[in-house]
């Protein structure tokens, strides 16, 4: 990681490569037994990645609680039973609605003042800016275990216990650090004679930020959005601290009632899984083109 | 648009202002920073009161013999105050070399560093690779980019969940490794193959972010630099070796950061892998929630001791490691 300037044209030129074949090949365009590697490397790494999910949904399948011993079985007698159980017989629109007031406010807030912090940091040499920066990292470190006790004190003074505002407050305090670093990078890319346009029209910086910089940020945005809406879908150990009627647990807590019961209903567990799944991958769907050059911005200028 | 105005911040040089007379300088710097506070204001009160009013708490717990026992709590409409005591040091003298301190502590914290080191750098490696791959002109590349990156977009405990099946004895995992003749460890139970395993699916939920970041971070390096270095006869590996890893430096450098800091205090891959089994797997964090709400009576002083010794952890070797990396960008020049 040294060495950048050390440039090879110095030695004496190497025997021009013997594996360039005669075929004229444009910049960049791999030899046919490169690209087949690649090929292959990335199907086989695709269905790495691609096989515990499924492998979930065929699960999910079986409708015995059983049947994950043996998946063999399930080919014969695959149905989607299991699916109506979930949906009809527990209280998974309860849980799935919690789910979304508190993944959708934690994102809408989280990344709204995540946004306002980026900007702030990235345009204005506030006294204290590289400090908050600072803070923001370290919030980052914070093991749940030093948290989860006092947070619970003061929800419970504040009389948040229990209720959606907390939930998202708490949620908001643990994805916004990583929010603002990633758009404090992205608004670096932006230049600053469009802010500077903005104010000779006459905006307030307020309003530059709002009408010019917002709709420019939309790829970091759609990242920082991602991240929240996931963070918040997924997470399981506040959830299940801070939401103590069975009427506000979101899904991931609800998840947890088929087995901490008597007998542990693995095939409901793998239904009510892939329910939550879809949610999380339909958002992934929606910012996923936004994905690279969102994460670029964020990380190439930190 | 493009007028120059006065006291507009000019680029490059945001740090410096022009200087105009002094009361536009107040007006400017007023309006200027009245904003600024005004936006970060959110950020700081919420994570005043839900992080920082924490910290202090969690602090004060650590010199003190809390637990669930002598803590205040309601039962049923009788209220019970807190009966603990202030001990000082006691919990940190005996985490760090009280009676079992090795078994406690010190264990876990050497597996603790080594479960670290070996998931960012597996991750990392992994990440690093298939962006390179992903990163040349070929066909499908947006399908693959899209099937490489959904695991990122499935909630960690349901995939943690399917793996915790396909792990199992007799699970998708050993019958394949049976098939192949391979030996079928007992993953979930075996303390060195609990290790593995817990490795192999961190990596497999870590690999998603690595990858996208690092392909965004292979995709602003110029292409001409690519050529110059061609131009120079320069062959495959020493592009890879002077372009395209200083390249990367600055994304390779937040990314390993985060990676360590989210890797080390991974709650969810551990805990819900092999629930409350496995305590050789144990790594601080799950072990100081284990302290904490695991066990009867709770021992919350215990636990928050241990939270604080991990921040500190993490927060020196944060400052070491971004000295190391400003000294490195120093002698890179």
């Amino acid at each position: 990681m040294t060495a950048t300037t050390e440039r090879p044209a110095t030695t004496p030129a190497e025997p021009v490569p013997a594996a360039r074949p005669a075929k004229f090949r444009r910049r960049g365009e791999s030899s046919p037994l490169v690209s087949a590697l690649s090929h292959g490397a990335l199907v086989v790494a695709s269905l790495i990645a691609l096989f515990p999910v499924l492998y979930i949904g065929f699960i999910s399948l079986g409708p015995d609680k059983m049947d994950y011993l043996h998946p063999g079985a399930i080919f014969d007698k695959a149905t989607l039973s299991n699916y109506s159980k979930v949906l009809f017989d527990t209280d998974f629109f309860t849980w799935f609605g919690n789910s979304v007031i508190v993944a959708g406010g934690t994102t809408v807030f989280g990344v709204l003042v995540a946004a306002t912090t980026g900007y702030a940091v990235s345009r204005m040499r506030f006294a204290g800016h590289r400090q908050l920066m600072w803070t923001l990292l370290v919030t980052q470190m914070f093991p749940i275990a030093v948290l989860i006790v006092p947070m619970y004190t003061i929800l419970s003074e504040l009389q948040l216990l229990d209720g959606y505002l907390g939930l998202i407050m708490v949620y908001s305090a643990t994805t916004v650090p990583y929010c603002a670093w990633l758009l404090k990078g992205y608004f670096d890319t932006i230049p600053v004679e469009i802010d500077e346009a903005g104010r000779v029209d006459g905006l307030s910086p307020f309003g530059t930020f709002w009408r010019l910089i917002i709709p420019l940020a939309r790829p970091g945005l759609a990242v920082a959005a991602f991240y929240s809406f996931l963070t918040a879908w997924a997470e399981v150990a506040y959830a299940s601290t801070f939401m103590l009627s069975s009427g506000k647990y979101t899904l991931a807590v609800g998840l947890q009632t088929f087995i901490s019961q008597y007998e542990s209903q693995w095939n409901l567990m793998a239904a009510t899984s892939v329910l939550i799944a879809i949610p999380a991958a339909l958002v992934f769907y929606l910012v996923q083109r936004h994905l690279v050059a969102g994460l670029t911005a964020g990380a190439a200028k930190s | 648009m493009a007028v120059a105005v006065q006291g507009a911040p000019s680029k490059g040089s945001r740090d410096r202002e022009p200087r105009p007379g002094l009361v536009q300088r107040v007006k400017l710097s007023y309006s200027k920073y009245w904003y600024a506070y005004a936006m970060v204001a959110p950020v700081v009160i919420v994570l005043g009161v839900l992080v920082g009013y924490p910290l202090i708490n969690g602090i004060y717990l650590t010199l003190t013999d809390a637990n669930s026992l002598n803590s205040a709590r309601t039962i049923g409409v009788k209220h019970i105050p807190a009966s603990y005591h202030f001990i000082g040091l006691h919990n940190y003298a005996d985490v760090l070399w009280g009676p079992g301190s090795y078994d406690r502590f010190w264990s876990h914290f050497v597996w603790t560093i080594a479960w670290t080191v070996i998931c960012v750098t597996v991750t990392y490696a992994t990440g690093l690779g298939l962006a390179l791959l992903m990163n040349q002109k070929l066909r499908a590349r947006g399908l693959y980019r899209l099937l490489l990156i959904l695991p990122w977009a499935v909630p960690t405990f349901v995939t943690i969940f399917s793996w915790r099946l396909m792990l199992a004895d007799g699970g998708v995992v050993n019958a394949v490794l049976g098939s192949v003749g391979l030996p079928e460890p007992s993953w979930l139970a075996d303390p060195l193959a609990q290790k593995a395993a817990a490795i192999i699916v961190n990596t497999w939920v870590g690999v998603p972010f690595m990858m996208i970041s690092l392909l965004g971070g292979l995709q602003s390096i110029p292409a001409e630099l690519y050529e110059a270095a061609e131009m120079d006869g320069a062959t495959p590996w020493q592009r890879f070796r002077h372009v395209t890893l200083p390249g990367l430096r600055s994304v390779s450098s937040t990314v390993v950061l985060l990676g360590v800091i989210w890797t080390f205090n991974q709650f969810a891959v551990i805990f819900l892998l092999f629930g409350a089994g496995a305590p050789d797997a144990q790594i601080l964090v799950t072990w100081a929630y284990r302290l904490g709400f695991g066990q009867q009576p709770r021992d919350y002083a215990q636990s928050a001791t241990y939270g604080v010794l991990l921040l500190s952890i993490l927060i020196v070797f944060t400052s070491f490691y971004r000295r190391w990396l400003a000294r490195n960008e120093e002698a890179a020049g």
